[in-house]
């Protein structure tokens, strides 16, 4: 597992997935080998299932393009632990079942080849062996996710009808 | 205790008595907006639409304006298959290519009205916050389970109040109001929650309030709403909207607000967003010389009449600087025609602007007018974001139709004031 950090504030949609391929890219295989392309070109060649990404403030602000958070789950991104994310980008992880925690001091804590661990039932993460905790998603919002995202989740909804 | 708009709006379309900043409600927005993406989100559900249908055809709002006309095969593809799907599901709110941008057209057809819910797979549905609605933006996959179900999740925001006071200086616009917030706040600073603006809202034209809305994601917020006034009622009126037909909430004197903010609107200056965030804000007098290669008036941002009235007003008898290039996009036909009608567009032409057709054209770097690497261009639009315009090594800078028409005419950036004098 690698951890990517991009400790910066207001990594936008235009550096996650730049605004002139959202109309020509919208499957994994199409959104894959521009994901991140303006934040770091490197990262979708050597990303792999299971890593995590350490960000800061306000990540993914800007357009509500969702191919950015498309990408990241498809890639196999375990996790994406934040100082704090931008509204529509929260929403969008939510949907696709893409975990964010929402945590500055484990973003703080962690240096190159910490360790790091998940607890998302229980709400914690460790970093380099300092625990920390972040707030459970309500219950409303845990069953999109669990159910793998909102479009599983609207058609379980809609055939219980 | 009294409740704000954002309260009071949830309560009332979610059927609770009260509701409470963070608690979860379900609701069935009024409109569902989606542009050029519909060919994707319908792409995700193919076989539920056969399964499951539309819950709710009068919901869905379409309007093809991200790349209009069509560049490619692909982005015609894209229209082809929302044209088929308005089509074969009755979806009577469709606005084919060539009507303009989603966020002036939906206004212009009545469809934003005061006290409603309005979701679209567009960040800038905040605009219709003008008109006292409750919009934002969510993402594709939203879009396309609501298309299935007709109802959505929202949290309960909790809100800032701004106040207006005041009245803007001649050269000073709305856009360096909602600059300048944006500048002190930061991207973030209205994150989650809803933006109200209260004041001296007489002293600004429904346009200039839609200026403002339009840019409440660029603080983060999830709704940036105005009261509605008889400048409101009028403005919808003149859509065909009459006053029966909506109900207008606000928030009670007494509510209760995270964040005070009070601004004096004689007090603002022309201001610009250096790149590459929209909260990178410097006076115009103090950002320095900076020289340009293109400008861009147009967008939802600043692309009416009255947008285009204020740069031909300063063009006019002047020229674009040699070698610079101005674009103007209208943000709709129906402004172009009444840009026409004015004899605004021959004024704009014969100062040395090139038309396009109304749509978001070079905003987004999809087509039309990209940036070459190291070139600078000042734009109307919201959003400076590396490699917005197409172009990464390029930059993008932010201002009011004033200033970018003041800074055309001498090929740098320009204070407008001396310009309206």
């Amino acid at each position: 597992m690698t951890v990517w950090k991009y400790d910066k504030s207001d990594i936008n949609t235009d550096m996650l997935f730049p605004g002139k391929y959202t109309y020509t890219c919208s499957t994994p295989d199409e959104i894959r080998p521009h994901l991140l392309e303006d934040l770091d070109p490197e990262f979708t060649k050597k990303v792999q299932e299971g890593d995590i990404l350490f960000v800061g403030k306000n990540f993914g602000c800007g357009s509500s393009r969702e191919q950015p958070v498309l990408g990241l789950r498809s890639v196999g991104v375990q996790a994406i632990v934040g100082k704090s994310f931008a509204r529509i980008f929260y929403r969008a992880a939510i949907n696709q079942g893409l975990l964010l925690v929402e945590c500055p001091e484990a973003v703080d804590a962690y240096e190159e080849g910490d360790e790091v661990t998940f607890d998302a039932a229980a709400g914690k993460i460790t970093v380099g062996g300092k625990e920390f905790s972040f707030p459970k998603l309500p219950p409303a919002i845990l069953a999109i996710r669990d159910a793998g995202g909102l479009l599983p989740y609207t058609r379980e909804a809609l055939r219980k009808k | 205790m009294g409740k704000t708009f954002a309260e009071k709006v949830l309560a009332k379309k979610s059927g609770e008595v009260e509701v409470v900043p963070g608690q979860i409600v379900i609701v069935k927005p009024d409109h569902l907006l989606t542009h050029d993406n519909s060919a994707a989100v319908v792409g995700k559900i193919q076989a539920d639409l056969k399964e499951f249908g539309v819950a709710r055809p009068e919901m869905p709002v379409i309007i093809l304006d991200h790349v209009v006309p069509a560049a490619s095969e692909k982005t015609a593809t894209n229209h082809q298959t929302s044209r088929a799907f308005a089509k074969k599901y009755d979806i009577r709110n469709f606005f084919d290519v060539g009507h303009g941008i989603c966020h002036q057209v939906l206004v212009e057809k009545g469809l934003a009205r005061p006290g409603s819910i309005i979701v679209g797979s567009d960040s800038h549905t905040c605009s219709y916050g003008a008109l006292g609605v409750f919009s934002s933006g969510i993402d594709r996959t939203e879009a396309a389970a609501l298309m299935l179900r007709g109802e959505t999740w929202l949290k309960v925001p909790e809100t800032i109040k701004i106040t207006l006071t005041g009245k803007l200086k001649p050269g000073v616009s709305a856009k360096d109001i909602v600059l300048t917030i944006i500048g002190d706040i930061r991207a973030d600073g209205a994150s989650y929650k809803a933006v109200e603006f209260h004041g001296d809202i007489q002293n600004l034209t429904v346009e200039q309030r839609l200026t403002i809305s339009n840019m409440g994601i660029e603080m983060g917020g999830k709704v940036a709403v105005f009261p509605v006034d008889d400048q409101t009622k009028a403005f919808l009126l003149s859509y065909g909207v009459n006053e029966n037909e909506y109900e207008p909430v606000w928030a009670d004197d007494d509510a209760e607000y995270i964040q005070e903010l009070n601004y004096d609107m004689g007090a603002i200056e022309p201001v610009v967003a250096l790149p590459h965030t929209v909260d990178n804000v410097k006076k115009v007098t103090e950002a320095g010389e900076i020289e340009f290669n293109q400008f861009l008036l147009g967008t939802c941002t600043n692309g009416r009449t009255s947008d285009l009235e204020a740069a031909a007003a300063i063009l006019d008898g002047k020229q674009v600087a040699a070698g610079k290039r101005l674009i103007v996009l209208p943000a709709s036909k129906k402004i172009y025609e009444e840009a026409l009608e004015k004899g605004i567009i021959i004024r704009l032409s014969r100062a040395g602007a090139m038309l396009l057709p109304p749509g978001c054209g070079p905003c987004l770097g999809a087509h039309q007018g990209v940036l070459a690497p190291g070139e600078k261009c000042l734009s109307t639009a919201n959003r400076n974001f590396k490699g917005r315009m197409g172009c990464k090594e390029a930059e993008i800078y932010l201002s009011s139709a004033e200033t970018l028409a003041a800074s055309a005419i001498y090929g740098k950036l320009t204070d407008p004031r001396k310009e309206v004098a």
